[in-house]
């Protein structure tokens, strides 16, 4: 049995925390953590944000990121133990046996010099080529990656190209110098999932054609189970559960891989379209002051009394837009919002109160969403005394049932948002929109920053207020299982335009239009051999056109 | 036309723009006068008819815009008027002033710039360790303290108790360059310190955001060496804020010099304006003020253009 | 309770040192202010601690009245430009539009020409009281207020939960004093230690060359100036002040540094 490529064991990695206004203090990370890897197979290191996986990954360079140290075990790369290097070992590995693709390509490219020079950089560096075979490998990557023009795209500069091509580009970056390994760290975690699906391919192609060694670090399953052959599963950089992707996906056998594995299953009871709509949007369309395009035309949706409309799309699709207009904060040029009874002023200044009571909104970042100098008790008691005015015992009252809702106890009042943790923060938020009794609630993307585990809470959440206060939601998201666990009725979102809308069940069948078929055949979905499918499919329609 | 050329030209007519409006401020700062000219010139006892005739004289009795319009198209074509207090043209004598303070700040820049860029690096280099703290510690009192007080410091310790150059600056066109350098070594001394300080600050600061860059840690992941990380990749995004750094403190040496100037009574332009301010010489201050304000505004066009010119997204658009 | 290191202890102790000699300056001045007590330019001794100045005054007795008109001086002033630059930085910056274009671009403006020379224009027809001076130097500076406080608002003005008030329905002063305000504090009053240093330089400036506090008050500025002619001699009397000047501006500059450094702090900051 030959000598893995990379063997790691009882890796243990620490870092000095700073909390305010106490001494410095050592933390784990990291701890015990092995595994072995062979040349030419994939092991995907998933878990959730927190879990160690980058600073795991960065480990088979003996690198540590900000401050981290490794302080235990060993870390063997071709049967030499790497910890033990010193620093001119560590550089003539660093790019060239081992190479890395960053999570963002766009920030990892230097701005000011040319896409080619950086890519064969550490090609020529480390001696493992000439420059004009450098190019010619770069040229060829380009090509197997999909970029356009392969033969001119070096000659351009990192803010000339798309955030999907600069990725690729620094995949081909990180396979020019032909390694033994590369450590692919959450490459399209920051893409369209339209884009993803052809990075992940192309990642995948560029693997196999070169037989490099991979690890493939992400907080996506359904992902990365499409390009790896191992998967271990982190949490608090602790080793959870360790085996083949058939294994993990099909017979998960600890309780947090099995939890990660169902996730985004939850499943929703579609309400009939009733005739009560609360909120109308008709003939809308609007454009920013200055430019000189219509950012939403000619948009018709409907949200009925205590149902969710979901809005999909991806960036550049105006949903959020959509959500500004129907707030007020973007005055549509033409069409009009109409409210159960009444038509609202299009802009905000021109609503009451009473209006403006009806529709709340929670947002994608709940950091930001609240002033960090207000205690919980004050955030939820505002809405309290600014619409109803309730002071005093009957708002404390009212904002411990809010509490009670949103599952947290009356301990949380006189806490301050920096000291919540991300659900928690965005379920305050929630207690926030609701204090307000509203009709309407627009959620902006609320679960997009969350962890997955996390995110499945606050959906369940979301839909039993839902069934308690009957208020409608307008759910905007560009993750379409997100989707299909809360929507009744569904519009797809593409270049300003609804392409499809209806109830959730006609949404999501076939026949699609173009657009729809493309969106819902690019989210990942966690069965081995997804992506195959999907690449094989869409080359046999290319071929029948 | 390339767009870059489009900003830079929409830079210089700003700076155009930035001195003509700063000259009608200027000129408005020595209208706010609640007093009379005539009558500070002339002193209490002064008759009517001679305030009247020296009114008339001075053309104190046109309305102000026209008095603004005289004296902004007299300057353009180099006539800044004459000197109340001797009568003296003052464009000449501003003249050769000016050029004794340029020798200065000169000297000091070429001393200080190379300085404070060598030393700004050696803080990030050693970052948070001695040599960093130290310099931190050094610049921190050094900006706390006045011009004038790091003048007298060395006047005191280096002309007086060392004697090795004199306490002032005197300083003309009969002398060799050795002896002028010698002369003005203590103010250069001094606005050396003064400026570096601040540089040192500032550029400390801009090479460290672009260390913390994440390009940066790319090129150490290609285990490129440390130098090759700095010179290839640091430096070329570094430039920019390091020459806007520079100008802007050269800007601030402009301000310096009026201080230093007075301390070690050099005959150059900021001696000028402070002696003719406490004279209350209106002409005279209008000028060195518009004088003055023209560098200042210079500099910080040139900052603002470097800027421009060295940023990557402007020089090669979509 | 956070700890306080010992460089922002230091200068809580030399700062709160100097602002209580100038409050109390005349109940702790050995002799008055302008009374000529001995010979000129004396050394130190016991009657006369900093010894005398040019003059033959006991030059701690004019320190400590000095110090007290420094003090005074740069303290309005900084107070005149906070508040200046501050609320209309603000205004700027929340009511947005032609308001913040007018208001900027003039800043924008005065800022082209260097605060000294315009100082120094200003003052050449101006008669030179106390006043005056406080007038000139704090609204000068209060351009500089004005473009942080602005930039500090405007970052914050854009944070959802301002949006979120806004969408609430709130008015404009809550808005400005319960969401903007508390978040903007910290990094303001860690410049207002800043300002005020910048005042005492500025004065002691000004006056040093003879266009700043005129005689017979006199403050640091002034007092270096009046015994300038002494260094030639080799007579230190001169230092004494520029001395006391640059410690209380390290040590407010030290008590700057650990405000703001407790800005990221404190339950999350400005905006998490």
């Amino acid at each position: 049995m030959a000598d893995p490529l990379l063997k790691v064991t009882d890796l243990k990695i620490e870092a000095t925390a700073y909390p305010p206004g106490e001494p410095p203090q050592e933390i784990t990370i990291v701890e015990g953590v092995s595994f072995a890897l062979e040349k030419g197979r994939v092991l995907g290191l998933i878990g959730e944000s927190g879990a160690g996986k980058s600073t795991i990954g960065l480990s088979a360079m003996a690198y540590g990121r900000g401050g981290v140290r490794i302080t235990g075990g060993q870390v063997t790369v071709n049967g030499r133990d790497i910890l033990q290097l010193g620093v001119r070992g560590l550089r003539a590995l660093r790019g060239a046996e081992v190479t890395y693709v960053a999570q963002s390509a766009a920030a990892a490219f230097n701005p000011a010099k040319r896409i080619m020079e950086q890519v064969i950089e550490a090609t020529l560096e480390h001696g493992r080529a000439s420059r004009s075979e450098a190019e010619a490998r770069a040229v060829k990557l380009f090509a197997t990656l999909g970029l356009p023009d392969p033969d001119t795209f070096g000659n351009r500069y990192p803010h000339q190209v798309s955030g999907g091509q600069l990725q690729r580009a620094m995949t081909a970056l990180a396979l020019c110098p032909l390694p033994d390994l590369v450590i692919f760290d959450e490459p399209t975690t920051a893409l369209d999932v339209t884009t993803q699906i052809d990075v992940l391919a192309a990642i995948k192609d560029a693997i196999r054609e070169t037989g490099v060694a991979a690890l493939y670090i992400t907080h996506d399953l359904a992902v990365v189970a499409q390009v790896s052959d191992d998967i271990m599963v982190l949490k608090g950089g602790h080793m959870v559960e360790y085996g083949t992707t058939a294994q993990i996906i099909t017979a998960p056998r600890e309780e947090y891989t099995r939890a990660l594995v169902s996730v985004r299953s939850i499943e929703h009871e579609e309400k009939q379209p009733s005739d009560d709509p609360v909120l109308r949007v008709e003939h809308v369309t609007a454009r920013y002051r200055g430019t000189d395009f219509d950012v939403l035309h000619d948009v018709n949706v409907e949200v009925h009394r205590g149902q969710t409309l979901a809005v999909v799309g991806e960036s550049g699709s105006g949903k959020s837009t959509l959500a500004r207009v129907i707030t007020g904060l973007l005055p549509p040029s033409e069409g009009q919002i109409t409210f159960a009874d009444r038509t609202l002023s299009p802009t905000l200044s021109g609503r009451s109160r009473e209006d403006l009571r009806e529709v709340q909104m929670i947002y994608q970042m709940a950091d930001v969403a609240m002033n960090p100098r207000q205690t919980v008790g004050t955030i939820i008691g505002r809405p309290l005394e600014f619409y109803f005015g309730l002071k005093g015992e009957a708002k404390r009252a009212r904002v411990a049932e809010l509490l009670d809702e949103i599952e947290m106890g009356t301990g949380f009042i006189d806490r301050y948002p920096a000291e919540l943790s991300g659900g928690q923060k965005q379920r305050v938020c929630i207690a926030r929109a609701l204090a307000a009794n509203p009709r309407l609630i627009i959620c902006d993307e609320v679960t997009s920053a969350l962890d997955p585990l996390v995110a499945d809470g606050i959906l369940k959440l979301l839909l039993n207020l839902q069934k308690v206060e009957d208020v409608a939601y307008l759910f905007i998201t560009h993750d379409l299982a997100t989707v299909r666990a809360i929507a009744d009725s569904i519009a797809v979102m593409y270049r300003g335009r609804v392409v499809r809308y209806g109830p959730k069940s006609q949404v999501l069948s076939p026949p699609f239009d173009d657009y729809t078929d493309l969106l819902l055949s690019s989210v990942p979905e966690m069965k081995l051999g997804w992506l195959e499918d999907v690449i094989a499919h869409r080359k046999m329609e290319s071929a029948g056109n | 036309m390339h767009p870059i050329l489009i900003l830079v030209s929409q830079r210089v007519a700003l700076g155009l723009f930035l001195l003509l409006a700063a000259s009608v401020l200027i000129f408005a700062g020595t209208m706010i006068l609640p007093g009379d000219v005539a009558q500070s010139i002339l002193g209490q006892s002064a008759t009517p008819e001679a305030l009247a005739n020296l009114r008339a004289e001075l053309g104190l009795n046109d309305p102000p815009v026209t008095r603004y319009f005289n004296w902004l198209f007299g300057a353009l074509q180099g006539d800044l008027g004459t000197a109340l207090t001797n009568g003296q043209d003052i464009a000449s004598s501003l003249g050769r002033r000016l050029g004794n303070t340029m020798f200065l700040a000169f000297w000091a820049a070429v001393i200080a710039v190379p300085l404070a860029i060598f030393l700004g690096l050696l803080a990030v280099r050693y970052r948070n360790r001695w040599p960093d703290k130290l310099i931190s510690g050094v610049t921190l009192a050094s900006i706390s303290i006045p011009e004038f007080l790091i003048g007298y410091l060395l006047v005191y310790f280096v002309a007086v108790k060392l004697g090795w150059f004199s306490s002032v600056s005197m300083i003309n066109d009969s002398m060799s360059l050795g002896e002028k350098l010698s002369a003005i070594a203590l103010p250069v001394g001094v606005l050396v310190l003064v400026v570096l300080a601040h540089m040192m600050r500032m550029t400390r600061a801009a090479i460290l955001n672009v260390m913390q860059s994440a390009y940066i840690e790319t090129a150490e992941l290609k285990g490129l060496s440390g130098f090759n990380v700095i010179f290839r990749h640091a430096f070329p995004n570094a430039i920019a804020p390091i020459v806007n750094v520079v100008m802007l403190n050269l800007a601030y040496l402009v301000v310096g010099v009026v201080v230093v100037e007075v301390v070690f009574v050099y005959p150059g332009m900021g001696q000028y304006l402070v002696d003719h301010v406490s004279k209350r010489d209106v002409p005279v201050v209008q000028a060195c003020g518009l004088v003055f304000a023209a560098v200042y505004i210079g500099l910080n066009m040139v900052a603002d253009i470097v800027a421009i010119l060295s940023n990557p997204r402007l020089r090669h658009p979509k | 309770m956070s700890r306080i290191p010992i460089s922002a202890l230091i200068g809580l102790v030399f700062t709160g040192a100097y602002f209580l000699a100038a409050l109390f300056a005349p109940f702790i001045a050995p002799y008055g202010m302008s009374e000529t007590v001995g010979d000129v330019w004396e050394p130190m001794s016991r009657t006369h601690l900093l010894g005398t100045d040019s003059i033959g005054r006991d030059l701690l007795t004019r320190m400590i009245y000095g110090g007290r008109t420094t003090i005074f001086i740069a303290t309005m002033a900084t107070l005149l430009s906070f508040t200046t630059g501050a609320v209309l930085g603000f205004l700027a910056a929340v009511i947005g539009g032609w308001v913040d274009q007018a208001l900027s671009r003039f800043v924008d403006l005065m800022m082209a020409i260097p605060s000294l020379i315009f100082a120094l224009v200003v003052l050449s027809v101006m008669p030179v009281t106390i006043p005056v001076l406080i007038m000139v130097m704090g609204l000068l500076d209060s351009t500089r207020v004005y473009r942080l406080a602005r930039a500090v608002a405007v970052d914050i003005n854009v944070m959802d939960y301002v949006e979120a008030a806004r969408l609430r329905g709130e008015g404009r002063g809550w808005i400005i004093f319960r969401e903007i305000l508390p978040n903007a504090l910290s990094p303001l009053v860690a410049e207002m230690g800043l300002r005020f240093i910048f005042m005492v330089l500025f004065v002691s400036t000004l006056s040093f060359l003879g266009l700043g506090v005129q005689p017979p008050n006199a403050d640091w500025g002034g007092i270096v100036k009046e015994n300038k002619e002494g260094i030639v001699y080799g007579i230190s009397a001169a230092l004494v002040p520029a001395f006391a000047i640059a410690t209380l501006a390290i040590s407010v500059n030290l008590v700057a540094d650990w405000i703001l450094n407790r800005t990221t702090s404190l339950k999350g900051g400005r905006g998490g």
